[in-house]
């Protein structure tokens, strides 16, 4: 091997050595994915980049947010799985703390692969991040492939619509997309709903100046602190549904995405509950 | 069981490495004759070698001279050995007369090298591209549009003409000794250029794996289209590094600076401003319906595959 070459690998080695410690590394090992020998998967998904990213997380899960999490086990700790959560927080916090909640989870750690937005892969140095620590384009393609090569795969069927939404509409469900069904239906896929509660309060947003995110071509712009407060995070994982019938008909679908939607909102309920300080 | 029969083979574009090494795996259990429109080539004894271009008259006296059972077509012009409209005139009104003559001399088998480039790099590409996804290249680039249309004009074929029994391969990138395209040509340089902040994912295949393949696609003899790829994947700026390559960062935005870069510094043959976006976003093809239909694995790992090209350095400082 060249000498840059090496120089290369042994910053990283060190930087690995310094940074991620053998408990991290115990869970990456029993994560159940295979991978290319390089460490790559398809995607652009590696092992080192999710050991380098670990630390940072787990400072924001376990001292920023103050994050719990219920209802780990009713992840499966292997093959297919849809986990659709509820989206909200302008910034995509939510994917990372239940990303960041399935590779620790002690039942069966798992590898969360998020779905992200088609502008990203255009973003220099962040489109090849994000696919490194698991972030795939919204794709139905790739969510399908990722299923039938029985990935964890998390889909926020709200979309920006969640995400974007104002403070006032705080914990109103927005309209879900059906794809995420009809993934879940053709590749028989179980979806385990997640009720997320604490990331409403950590971007809290007032208005959103519509005309600016169109010239910028951002899906929205909003007025809000300019990073996430840090208010507590619960996070209810509910137990796996599985529909398994074929469907004859696009309302017949609604009509199990709408049954996902009451679960979320019930786990959501739960965890409002559950929560006696909001910081 | 009696021997399979002895069938007539005509490799084009047998100057090359590939065609060298599909010629050398065939010549023992058939009669090959070898073109290129390059030169003639040096061949073993009993290999008949012309150097002819498939779009002119005299290439339909091969035909004339040796009754073909099969055409395997791996000739192909690159962008940096001409410039467009002959590569078109090659690539594409050439194909078309190969298979034109292919019917009227009742060729019955035709295994055409395509490319994975047909697919274009977007940055909307899911990754494990079957072979039916669209195939968007020229829409990228007018200067990828005789890789679509050889490919769009094999398929009318092989939908028309079923006698021929064709059989189209669209290999990821086909590296090692000899290799003479852009990707080995870049990797076989001191120093490659990259694209600041762009990686994407990249399959690569041996050159003695993808003639395997090639021979395997001619006598196994199933037609259709196929992907021909491993199971993996690597990024480019790590393939870079691990070719022995130093990187030399190109600033990627705006997106028309690598282009003009590129143009100015004249790097047709190793990164032409056409296919910048190949090093920007991936095109990440599945293998698996050739894999699982002949029965193909590859021998050669990508770290075997790399340290040639390390070896090729050491040996050789530029």
């Amino acid at each position: 091997m060249p000498a840059h070459a090496m120089q290369q690998t042994s910053l990283k080695q060190k930087l690995t050595d310094r940074f991620v410690s053998a408990e991290i590394q115990g869970l990456l090992a029993r994560v159940p994915k295979p991978l290319g020998s390089f460490g790559y998967d398809p995607w652009g998904y590696n092992e080192d980049a999710i050991k380098l990213g670990v630390p940072p997380v787990r400072w924001l899960y376990e001292h920023y947010f103050r994050v719990v999490a219920h209802g780990l086990e009713n992840i499966p700790a292997q093959g297919r799985v849809l986990i659709v959560p509820n989206h909200s927080g302008q910034l995509p916090m939510d994917g990372l703390l239940i990303g960041y909640s399935m590779l620790t989870n002690p039942h069966g750690p798992r590898a969360g692969r998020a779905m992200i937005e088609r502008f990203f892969p255009t973003v220099p140095w962040l489109g090849n991040w994000l696919n490194a620590i698991g972030g795939v384009i919204g794709d139905p393609v790739n969510c399908g492939r990722m299923l039938e090569r029985e990935e964890a795969v998390v889909v926020f069927p709200e979309g920006i619509r969640g995400s974007g939404k104002l403070y006032r509409d705080r914990y109103q469900l927005q309209r879900f997309g059906n794809g995420f069904m009809h993934l879940a239906l053709q590749h028989n896929a179980p979806i385990v709903p997640v009720g997320v509660v604490g990331c409403e309060e950590t971007m809290p947003s007032l208005f959103n100046i519509s005309p600016l995110a169109r010239l910028l071509g951002v899906p929205y712009v909003p007025i809000a602190p300019p990073l996430p407060l840090p208010a507590r995070v619960i996070l209810n994982f509910g137990e796996p549904m599985r529909f398994e019938c074929p469907v004859q008909s696009e309302d017949e679908v609604l009509a199990r995405v709408d049954m996902v939607k009451k679960a979320i909102g019930g786990l959501i309920r739960k965890g409002l509950k559950e929560r006696k300080k909001v910081f | 069981m009696p021997p399979p029969k002895r069938k007539t083979v005509l490799v084009t574009g047998a100057a090359g490495a590939l065609a060298k090494r599909v010629i050398a795996r065939l010549h023992e259990r058939h009669n090959v004759v070898a073109v290129d429109f390059r030169r003639r080539v040096e061949t073993d004894e009993g290999i008949p070698s012309y150097k002819v271009a498939t779009h002119t008259r005299g290439f339909e006296d091969i035909f004339r001279r040796h009754q073909f059972d099969a055409v395997l077509h791996i000739g192909r012009m690159f962008a940096h050995e001409s410039d467009r409209l002959r590569r078109y005139n090659t690539n594409v009104l050439g194909a078309k007369r190969l298979l034109d003559l292919c019917c009227k001399y009742k060729v019955s088998q035709v295994v055409m090298h395509s490319t994975y480039f047909v697919y274009g790099a977007s940055p909307y590409n899911p990754a494990l591209l079957s072979e039916e996804a669209p195939l968007k290249a020229s829409e990228v680039t007018q200067d990828l549009v005789d890789s679509v249309e050889l490919e769009s004009l094999a398929q009318i074929y092989l939908w028309k003409h079923r006698k021929l029994h064709m059989t189209i391969l669209r290999p990821c990138n086909v590296l090692g000794p000899g290799v003479k395209n852009s990707m080995s040509l870049l990797l076989s340089r001191p120093l490659a250029p990259v694209l600041t902040g762009f990686s994407p994912m990249m399959q690569f295949v041996h050159v003695e794996d993808m003639a395997e393949a090639m021979v395997l696609a001619f006598e196994r003899n199933r037609p259709g289209i196929y992907n021909v790829a491993p199971e993996d994947w690597v990024p480019y700026q790590e393939a870079v590094v691990q070719a022995g390559c130093r990187k030399l960062p190109v600033p990627s935005v705006p997106p028309m600076l690598p282009k003009a870069i590129s143009g100015l510094l004249n790097w047709n043959a190793f990164f032409p401003p056409y296919l910048i976006n190949y090093f920007k976003y991936p095109v990440i093809i599945d293998g698996h319906t050739f894999r699982d239909t002949f029965g193909w694995s590859p021998r050669h790992s990508l770290s075997d595959i790399f340290s040639y090209y390390r070896k090729q350095k050491a040996i050789s400082p530029h």
